[in-house]
């Protein structure tokens, strides 16, 4: 068993190939992107907002598949939806809570219910909850790259007031940070790369690529560019190193992306303890 | 300072007729108001009786409705750099990606659009300064959610002091602190006053800490508002007005006991001041 986990004969050779250079470069997208956004993610506190966004990916996803459209398009109109919503009740974190663990409940039901609906190919399903990184397809990876694009450049224009208004809110508003704003619109970055992320690493992962990282580096820097850099590495890691070790096994992206990620994390806090 | 043009054009806070309301209820109005520069302006009053929204007004985040309100001048503007602000000190979470520098420099240039990568070595300097005006320069590097709350407190007015403003509002910034950290606080915020001539508004619901510092004092109950000396508007007589019922002040040990106004929620007489 070990064994099979842990094998990397043929991997040279796989790396050869087109389909799995496509994924790699997803997943460096996606590393790149997560990185940056993980960061304020966690100093926001909005770690379950993005696993409730990515519960509605699927649930958006799930949808499309039964209705024949396309399942990213689907992953994206379910995760805007719910990072609107979400952005929308601000930064009270208990309503917040509340609010999110009832919808994240009623997606994910709908969402398995309208899979089991589903009369097409198992691996379909299955894809949307574990993620299958080697179905990327040139399509796919057009779509990443312009969303990549997009929001590193409108976090390029937004990010002293995000940063602002994630960190000190009061002092933010009184100062005249559109706070209100930047809520949703963070939201809606946020929902964007999650339903990208969703067809890659799994719905159920999600938090590995863009919550982990920023909780790792937030452990043993309080620079917000190291820690912006170290996320960033530390997704990187994860999502390209996860998907290079899982080609030769042959099985699922996501479990080698978040032992990556995890082992990230507590090597940050073991150093972190020190550091204190 | 006898024409009034030239006394609204020169004040560092100039409110005139100035009326708020929220539905039917009238916060205040008819408030007439200049501060001068380098003057020491405390708000008092019960909770909800419009502390917090005054400073609201003067931070161009809530428009009044009657009456004209000028910082130095014109008209209040979001993110103006005329206005420091201090806030309570509250609880920041241990692990947020921040230390004390970018906090000051945030209130430099956090409202700005940008990544900010020009002028960083002005801007490095000014952070710099600010920290070492209120002695936290040696812990620059330090992550904000490991400090004290003292500590934060001074991060806060390097903070509101970073942007050279004109005018200081203060919203209970001593609130939470230990009687030495609110000397502490009150201290680097009353040399400023006096160094480069800057106007305090603070809002506060105890006196005490800063009783020496006051020049004048603005007391608003459920409408009702005096403005005056501390000598003229903390006695038994014009309280007593202002609640409509009887309060009396009592000065005990150079402190001011207020007794009679805590049925409003409101009480001066906090028994760990009083001794």
């Amino acid at each position: 068993m070990i064994e099979r986990l842990f094998t990397f004969t043929g991997t040279g050779e796989l790396l050869g190939q087109g389909f799995v250079q496509s994924a790699l470069l997803a997943a460096a997208l996606l590393g790149l992107v997560a990185g940056v956004l993980a960061p304020l993610i966690v100093a926001r506190g909005m770690a379950f907002a993005v696993h409730g966004t990515a519960e509605l990916a699927f649930t958006g996803g799930a949808a499309a598949l039964l209705a024949g459209v396309s399942v990213s398009l689907g992953a994206v109109a379910g995760a805007v939806t719910a990072g609107i919503v979400f952005g929308l009740l601000g930064l009270r974190a208990r309503e917040r809570d509340s609010v999110i663990g009832v919808v994240l409940a009623f997606g994910l039901g709908l969402g398995v219910l309208m899979i089991a609906l589903y009369p097409g190919r198992a691996a379909n399903k299955f894809g949307l909850l574990t993620g299958s990184i080697v179905a990327v397809d040139s399509t796919n990876l057009a779509v990443l790259g312009t969303v990549t694009v997009v929001v590193l450049a409108v976090l390029a224009v937004v990010y002293r007031p995000l940063l602002f208004a994630s960190t000190d809110p009061d002092v933010a508003v009184a100062r005249g940070v559109p706070v209100r704003l930047l809520s949703p619109l963070f939201a809606v970055l946020i929902a964007l790369t999650t339903a990208l992320a969703v067809p890659i690493v799994g719905a159920v992962i999600v938090l590995a690529v863009t919550v982990i990282p920023g909780a790792a580096a937030a452990r043993v820097t309080a620079s917000p560019v190291v820690a912006t850099l170290l996320a960033v590495l530390f997704a990187e890691l994860a999502l390209v190193g996860g998907t290079v070790a899982s080609l030769a096994p042959g099985l699922p992206v996501s479990g080698y992306v978040a032992t990556i990620a995890f082992l990230c994390y507590l090597g940050c806090r073991l150093l972190g303890r020190q550091r204190a | 300072m006898t024409d009034v043009a030239t006394r609204v054009r020169t004040a560092a806070v100039s409110l005139r007729g100035a009326a708020l309301r929220f539905g039917e209820r009238t916060l205040w109005e008819g408030l007439d108001l200049d501060v001068a520069p380098g003057e020491f302006l405390a708000v008092l009053g019960p909770n909800g009786s419009g502390k917090t929204t005054l400073l609201r007004v003067l931070l161009g985040l809530q428009p009044l409705h009657a009456g004209q309100v000028l910082i130095g001048g014109r008209p209040p503007a979001r993110g103006s750099g005329a206005i420091g602000y201090v806030p309570q000190q509250k609880a920041l979470a241990e692990d947020l990606p921040l230390r004390a520098r970018d906090l000051v420099g945030l209130g430099l240039d956090g409202h700005r659009l940008g990544v900010g990568l020009r002028g960083r070595s002005v801007r490095r300097e000014r952070v710099r300064a600010a920290l070492e005006s209120v002695g936290a320069g040696h812990y620059a590097d330090a992550p904000v959610g490991r400090l004290s709350g003292g500590e934060q407190q001074r991060l806060r007015v390097a903070q509101a002091l970073v942007g050279d403003p004109s005018v200081l509002l203060c919203d209970e910034p001593l609130l939470s602190l230990d009687l030495a950290h609110q000397q502490v606080v009150a201290n680097l915020i009353e040399r400023r006053r006096r160094a480069a001539d800057t106007a305090v508004v603070f809002v506060t619901h105890e006196i005490n800490p800063i009783l020496p510092l006051v020049d004048r004092v603005l007391y608003l109950v459920d409408g009702r508002f005096r403005v005056g000396t501390p000598d003229e508007v903390m006695t038994s007589a014009t309280l007593s007005t202002l609640y409509r019922t009887d309060v009396d002040v009592l000065r005990v040990r150079g402190r001011l006991v207020v007794v009679g106004a805590d049925a409003r929620g409101h009480d001066h007489c906090h028994p760990e001041e009083a001794t």
